[in-house]
Parts: structure tokens; C-alpha cells; sequence
């Protein structure tokens, strides 16, 4: 009996060290290049982990039940007539229901390091009204934050472009330039149908809605390009509709900006 | 020609086609009709599985270039809906819940055996009337979601006939599970308690239950959607002041518990079939029972985690984040009873065994990836992208329709008299484990890395992998071949099998193979205990 327990026990140790070992040296996912990326990541690896360990567990139950438990060619009769064991039913329902609910805490937690908990105020400052009603996104900033810094850009969607304006240079773009490590905030609607605004280096998607503007913010920390999708079935050239997010350094953002801004007109 | 008898006032057979013919009547029988859900649902299975094929060659490279773009729309429109709505859903529920529940439940009949014809004769009509939709402007092309605006500005007349086929179908999923709840209710032979039931009928309660509370309220939605689109009303219409999002909520209460009406039939089937196979009793009966009702009330209110990505507010993506979550817990109840099923007994070791230690294994790794789904800033990455795909699939190709096979290799000795060739059904398990696992699995790794679903074309960079994925398309479909092959060799010179080949104790098994007209020559026999192995 001893020995069965300490292969039993020699056995779930390999599963968890297999598991830990697969989830920090296994890399699924794209480069990090928002502030949210690396908090995805972290929840990533450890639900990674979790799963592997229940995953590999169960699977070699099953496996090895398979061999151990099968019917050989002289064998008659029944297996033993166990029906249930409730103390053991009760362990695999409580483990579960609290491994369930630290995991629904722990991502909570990651869901309020990016944004996703905080409160937007309705005066957002390119908004034309102060009644109209915003639905968020993952937001990381307040509003007040973002009129300092004045990154706002207004992003309108359609059969199968994105467009981005920005207010402040007077001027739209199809490429969405961005400085590095400065938070955005962008205003999203759509002209046509439902479209989506995915950057997968960020970590980051929000349907981009008719009828009923969207919030997103983030704030890049990797000089780069990196592609925009569209993730929301859109029409026939639905796999076409993708722009670029062109990160770059401050003074390279400032440059372009100033070349495209085009002068306010007084009339 | 259909010709029918009532067979609570006659026993005159000759009233009836004999044969293959009755097949193609509107029999009243439960096991003719049982059998029609299965046939149609198979034929309508290989259609969507060609229309998958097709998926595959077109990403099989980055451009798209095997279809027009508006063609294979509407080709991954129809795959979804054929799949959900003509196969999976008609046989879980429909094939296997008229053949066993009146065995089950000690009865001669359904309840309402005319309803039950009215509920299978609705199929093959709206069924074809949707493949047919192809040839007049094409197809509905806006995904089996139909999110509007998308459904209510691409061509009109396939969105309207892919509408009135999925109301006709819902009838026929409502009609049927009014008739389940009422048999497994009232017909219940004297003697016989709930709580002796075999763990299939609780299952179809439960399944029953949802498709009655929430089928209605996805007919309704698409009457609104049908009236934004022909009478030019402005429910989801934003133009007019609709709104998109509220169609979501609409069509996601009832497409969230569609998951559980797709998958719960099939946890009750392999609760049948694990211990005729392993010769142990159910592991856990109670906490089986109580875990299918738990997933029923939890599946109720989880639909919103469809939308993380909507706009939805936050309390409300908190909500649906947990409640999503928790219902891992009734289910991992359920594979822990199954594994424990095993553990300890004599097991055969053939293709209904095989294929549903496959569906363990299979939905354990897309139950996982669900929960990982449920949590709001995980799906917020992943939403919409080949991760969803791929879990999804998990569910229900992993899942169900391994059930599927591991229940035709179950019962087609009892249906037919006949065993199915056991070489050929474990070539069968192989090739499609291999090519299911080929496929499906490397779409993780393509949906986070940045492959969004429902794409003809897409990143060359992901190139080798959607190849990988088409490779295992490939050996999927090449699976169907020696199980095709084993059904018609079986059927016309298989091995007799006996009444009770597998010295099973379920009632379905104590009358001949196959069984008389009304059931049994004599009086149903009661139950007590349908899985008393080892005793």
C-alpha cells in the first residue's frame, strides 16, 4: 500500500513539474508591445499551467485505466460494484468550485490592472454631447489624462477600411500613427456594420458598433508595426479589412504629425 | 404515400409500409422515426462536412483563391447551421432520444407519437430549402450568428429562407422536446422512479427543459430580424434607431444553452455506454443527476459571454465571467464520475469504448480552454479568432460527435441485430482521433497569434500551420470511408449478434434485437437498476 502511494505521489509531482515546466518554457502568443500585453500574458501562463495539469492528469487516468482495467481474454464477470463515494465526490466538487473562483478573482484582478473596471466619464472631450452614452472598452486612463496629453483619435470603421482622424491635426489617415508609451484614447464607430478593432501584439479588441460609439484606450511600449484585423464578420472582403499601427519615438510621431496637419481654417 | 396506424388501437401490421419503406413513411413508430432523425442527420452531416472540405482547401493557402469571397461566406453560413441545426442537435436529441427514451422509461411509445412524426417531417424539408437557398441568390452569408446590419444588407432572399428554415427547425427542437419531457414525466411504466431512470433520460430532461425555455425566444428574434428585412422595420437596424447589440443578447440566450443541447444528450449517452463497456456501475448516479440540472439553470444565464467585446458594461462582463466559470465545476463532477467509472473494472476494449475515451479526453481539453475563455481579459485577445474556433470544435466534433459514433457502434447490434465489424470501427477511431486532433489543435495557437475566424485569406505567415489543419480536414474526411463501408457490409452480412450482445442491463436491452413493434411481447419489464454490474 505504501509503495502504491508513493508512485501515486511520484506520478502527480511529474505532472505538475511537466506542467510548469511546458508553461514557462513554451511561448503561444505574439510579441508584448502594450502595457496591457504583459498583464495577458501572466494570466495567460497561469491558466496555461492549470489547464495542463488537469489536462495531462486526467488523460493519463483515462490511458492508464485503459491498460490496467482491461478485460483480459480469460477474464468473466463484472468489475467490483462500486456505485459512488461521497466523500470523494465531495472533494472534487469543493477543489474545482475554489480552483473556479480564485481563477475568477485572479482574473478580475488582471481585467482591473488593464482598465477594464474603471469608470468612464461621459464629458470625454471630443464627445458632441454630454448625455451621449459610451460603451467601454478596456479603458486604463481617465478622461482627464487624456485631454493633457491630447492623443485622441477618432476611428471610424466600414466596408473594409478603418479610418483614423485626428482632431487636433485636422486630418485623416489610413495608417494609425502613435507615439510610444503614451496613452491613447480612441473613439470608434461604425458607418456600416458591426466591424472589430484587434491589435493581437496588444493584447487588446472592441467591436467598433453602428449606432453606438466605443471607447478604447492603451498605451504602446514597443517601437513597431504591427497589424490592425478586423475581427468581426464584416462581408465578402472581411479577411482584407486589416490597417497598420505604426508605433514609433515621440519626435519620429511628432514629425509626421506635423507634416499631415493641415492648417485650421478661419472662416 | 403515407400510410399510418395508431398503434395504441391496433396491432395490424399490414397497415404499415414493410421494410426499408417505412423509413420514408410518416410512421408512427419511435423507432422508425428515431432512425429517419439519424439517416437525415448523417446525410445532412456529409454535406457540412463537404462544406467544411472547402474551408479547408481555401485556407489551405494565405490568398483566396478556391471560391469567391461572397461564396465562402456563404459556405461557412451553411457549414455552422447544417452542423448545428440538422445534425447534431436532431441526432442528440431527436435519433437517440426516440429510440431509447420509451425503452427507458418502460413505454410503448412516446407521448405524442403524431407530434413526433410532425417534429422529424419538418427536417428534410427546411433542410433542403436552405442547401436550395444556394441556387436562387445565393445563400445567407452573414455566419450562423446572422449579426444584423451584416443579415440585413447582404442579399436578401437567402437570408429570409435561412430564417424560415431555422424557425422550422426550432418548431420541430420544440415539438420534440415537449414530447421527451412528457414521456419521461407521465409515461413512466408503474414502479418505476425517477431516480431509477438511466442517466439518458435525466440528461434529455434536462436538454428538454432548455430547448423549451429558450428555443422560443430565438424564433422570436428571428421574426423581428425577418421583419427588419422585408418590411424594413427598425428593431436591429440602426439607421432607424435600432439596435445591434440587443439582437446579440436575443440570439445568444438561446445559442448559449444550444452548447448544452448539443452536449448534454451526449453526457447522458456515454453514461450508458461506459458501463455496459467497463461491467461497473455508474459512478456517482446522484451527483450525475444533480450536475446535468446544475448545467441546466447555470447555461440559462451565461450568454453574454459571447459579447465581452461588445461594449458590454463592466459589472456585467464580471458576472458573466463567474457564472460562466462555475459551470466547469457540474461538469468536471461528471468526467471525474466517468474516469472513476472506469477505474477498477473489466473494460472491452472496442470502438464504443475507444470513441468515448476519446470524447473524454477531447472535451476535457475544450472544457479547459472554455473556462480559460470565460474569463473577460483572456477572450478579449482571443474573441472571434481561430482560438474560438478551435475550442468550440472541441466541444462539439471532440465531444458530441465522438459520442455520436461511440453511440452507433453501441447500438447498432440492437438496431440491426447485426454487429458492426470491430477492425474497421478501430481504423475508424484512428483516423479520425489523429485527424481531429491534426486539425483543430494548431487553430489555438493560429487564433492567438492573429488569425481572426470567418477569413478566406489571411497572413502568409500562417501558411504551415493552416496546411497542418487542412491535412487533418483531409484525414477526417477520409475517417468517414471504412465507417461507411462497416455500416452497409454490417447491415447485409453482419455477424449475429444476439438480443443482448453486450450483457447490458438497461431496458433497451431485455427485449429481442430487433425489438418487436410495440416494444416487448409482454409487459415492460421495471428496472430498478440499470447499471447493477458486479452484483
Amino acid at each position: 500500500m505504501l509503495n502504491k502511494n508513493i508512485y501515486l505521489i511520484l506520478i502527480i509531482f511529474l505532472v505538475f513539474a511537466i506542467s510548469f515546466w511546458i508553461g514557462f518554457n513554451v511561448n503561444l502568443l505574439p510579441a508584448e508591445a502594450s502595457i496591457n500585453a504583459p498583464i495577458y500574458d501572466e494570466l495567460f501562463k497561469i491558466l496555461f499551467i492549470i489547464g495542463l495539469i488537469i489536462f495531462i492528469g486526467i488523460t493519463i487516468a483515462v490511458i492508464y485505466s485503459l491498460f490496467k482495467f482491461r478485460k483480459r481474454n480469460d477474464q468473466i464477470g463484472d468489475g467490483i460494484a462500486l456505485e459512488g463515494n461521497l466523500s470523494l465526490e465531495i472533494v472534487w466538487t469543493i477543489i474545482p468550485s475554489i480552483i473556479v473562483l480564485l481563477i475568477g478573482l485572479y482574473s478580475y484582478n488582471i481585467y482591473d490592472r488593464m482598465g477594464g473596471m474603471k469608470e468612464l466619464n461621459h464629458n470625454h472631450e471630443m464627445m458632441s454631447s454630454n448625455t451621449e452614452k459610451i460603451w467601454a472598452g478596456i479603458s486604463q486612463t481617465s478622461d482627464n489624462e487624456i485631454a493633457i496629453n491630447n492623443l485622441s483619435i477618432e476611428v471610424s470603421a466600414m466596408q473594409f477600411a478603418f479610418l483614423f482622424n485626428y482632431p487636433k491635426g485636422n486630418f485623416i489617415s489610413g495608417e494609425l500613427h502613435v507615439p510610444v508609451d503614451q496613452k491613447v484614447s480612441m473613439k470608434m464607430e461604425s458607418k456600416d456594420v458591426i466591424h472589430a478593432f484587434w491589435v493581437p501584439e496588444f493584447r487588446i479588441k472592441q467591436d467598433i458598433i453602428p449606432g453606438q460609439p466605443t471607447i478604447l484606450n492603451f498605451t504602446p511600449t514597443k517601437v513597431g508595426k504591427y497589424p490592425i484585423i478586423c475581427a468581426e464578420l464584416c462581408g465578402p472582403y472581411h479577411g482584407g479589412m486589416r490597417a497598420s499601427i505604426i508605433v514609433e519615438e515621440e519626435s519620429d510621431y511628432k514629425e509626421w504629425f506635423n507634416k499631415n496637419k493641415k492648417p485650421e481654417v478661419n472662416l | 404515400m403515407t400510410i399510418s396506424i395508431d398503434p395504441q388501437k391496433t396491432n395490424n401490421e399490414s397497415l404499415q409500409p414493410k421494410g426499408w419503406l417505412r423509413y420514408f413513411s410518416f410512421s408512427l413508430d419511435h423507432k422508425v422515426i428515431g432512425i429517419q432523425y439519424l439517416v437525415c442527420g448523417f446525410l445532412f452531416y456529409l454535406i457540412g462536412g463537404t462544406l467544411a472540405s472547402a474551408i479547408r482547401i481555401e485556407l489551405a493557402s494565405p490568398m483566396s483563391d478556391f471560391m469567391p469571397r461572397d461564396v465562402y461566406n456563404q459556405v461557412l453560413t451553411l457549414h455552422g447551421t447544417i452542423m448545428i441545426f440538422l445534425w447534431i442537435v436532431p441526432v442528440v436529441n431527436g435519433a437517440f432520444g426516440n429510440y431509447l427514451i420509451p425503452f427507458y422509461v418502460g413505454a410503448r411509445d412516446m407521448a405524442f407519437p403524431r407530434l413526433n412524426a410532425v417534429a422529424f417531417w419538418l427536417i428534410p424539408p427546411s433542410g433542403l430549402m436552405l442547401v436550395a437557398s444556394y441556387f436562387v441568390e445565393g445563400a445567407a452569408q452573414a455566419g450562423w450568428t446572422a449579426y444584423p446590419p451584416l443579415s440585413i444588407t447582404t442579399p436578401q432572399s437567402g437570408q429570409i429562407i435561412w430564417i424560415l428554415s431555422v424557425l422550422l427547425l426550432g418548431g420541430s427542437s420544440i415539438f420534440g422536446g415537449i414530447n421527451f419531457i412528457a414521456t419521461i414525466i407521465k409515461l413512466r411504466r408503474p414502479g418505476l422512479k425517477l431516480m431509477q431512470l438511466p442517466m439518458y433520460c435525466w440528461a434529455m430532461l434536462g436538454t428538454s427543459l432548455l430547448v423549451v425555455l429558450s428555443t422560443p425566444v430565438l424564433a422570436g428574434t428571428l421574426i423581428l430580424l425577418s421583419f427588419d428585412i422585408i418590411a424594413k422595420t427598425g428593431f436591429f437596424n440602426p439607421v432607424l434607431g435600432g439596435n445591434v447589440v440587443v439582437y446579440q443578447h436575443l440570439f445568444w440566450f438561446y445559442s448559449h444553452p444550444a452548447v448544452y443541447i448539443m452536449v448534454l444528450p451526449a453526457f447522458g449517452l456515454v453514461s450508458e455506454i461506459l458501463p455496459v463497456h467497463a461491467r461497473k456501475p455508474l459512478f456517482g448516479y446522484t451527483t450525475m443527476v444533480f450536475s446535468i440540472m446544475g448545467i441546466v439553470v447555470l447555461g440559462l444565464v451565461v450568454w453574454a459571454h459571447h459579447m465581452f467585446t461588445s461594449g458590454t458594461p463592466p459589472w456585467m462582463r464580471l458576472f458573466f465571467t463567474i457564472a460562466t466559470a462555475f459551470i466547469a465545476v457540474p461538469t468536471g463532477i461528471k468526467f471525474f464520475n466517468w474516469v472513476a467509472t472506469l477505474w477498477g473494472g473489466k473494460i472491452s476494449i472496442n470502438s464504443a469504448m475507444l470513441f468515448s475515451c476519446g470524447f473524454i479526453i477531447n472535451f476535457v481539453f475544450g472544457g479547459i480552454t472554455g473556462v480559460a475563455l470565460a474569463q473577460v481579459p483572456f477572450d478579449i485577445h482571443v474573441h472571434d479568432t481561430y482560438f474560438v474556433v478551435a475550442h468550440f470544435h472541441y466541444i462539439v466534433y471532440g465531444g458530441t460527435v465522438f459520442i455520436i459514433f461511440s453511440s452507433i457502434y453501441h447500438w447498432f447490434p440492437k438496431v440491426t441485430g447485426k454487429m458492426l465489424n470491430e477492425k474497421l470501427g478501430i481504423l475508424h477511431f484512428i483516423i479520425t482521433f489523429i485527424g481531429f486532433n491534426l486539425c483543430f489543435a494548431p487553430q489555438h495557437w493560429l487564433g492567438l497569434n492573429g488569425m481572426p475566424r470567418r477569413v478566406a485569406e489571411y497572413d502568409p505567415q500562417f501558411q504551415f500551420v493552416n496546411q497542418i489543419s487542412s491535412l487533418g480536414a483531409l484525414l477526417m474526411a477520409i475517417s468517414t470511408i471504412p465507417f461507411l463501408i462497416n455500416v452497409f457490409l454490417s447491415v447485409r452480412n453482419g455477424k449475429d449478434s444476439g438480443d443482448n450482445p453486450w450483457n447490458a442491463l438497461t431496458p433497451e436491452w431485455l427485449t429481442s434485437s430487433p425489438p418487436p413493434i410495440e416494444n416487448w411481447e409482454g409487459e415492460a419489464p421495471l428496472v430498478e437498476e440499470p447499471y447493477g454490474y458486479g452484483k
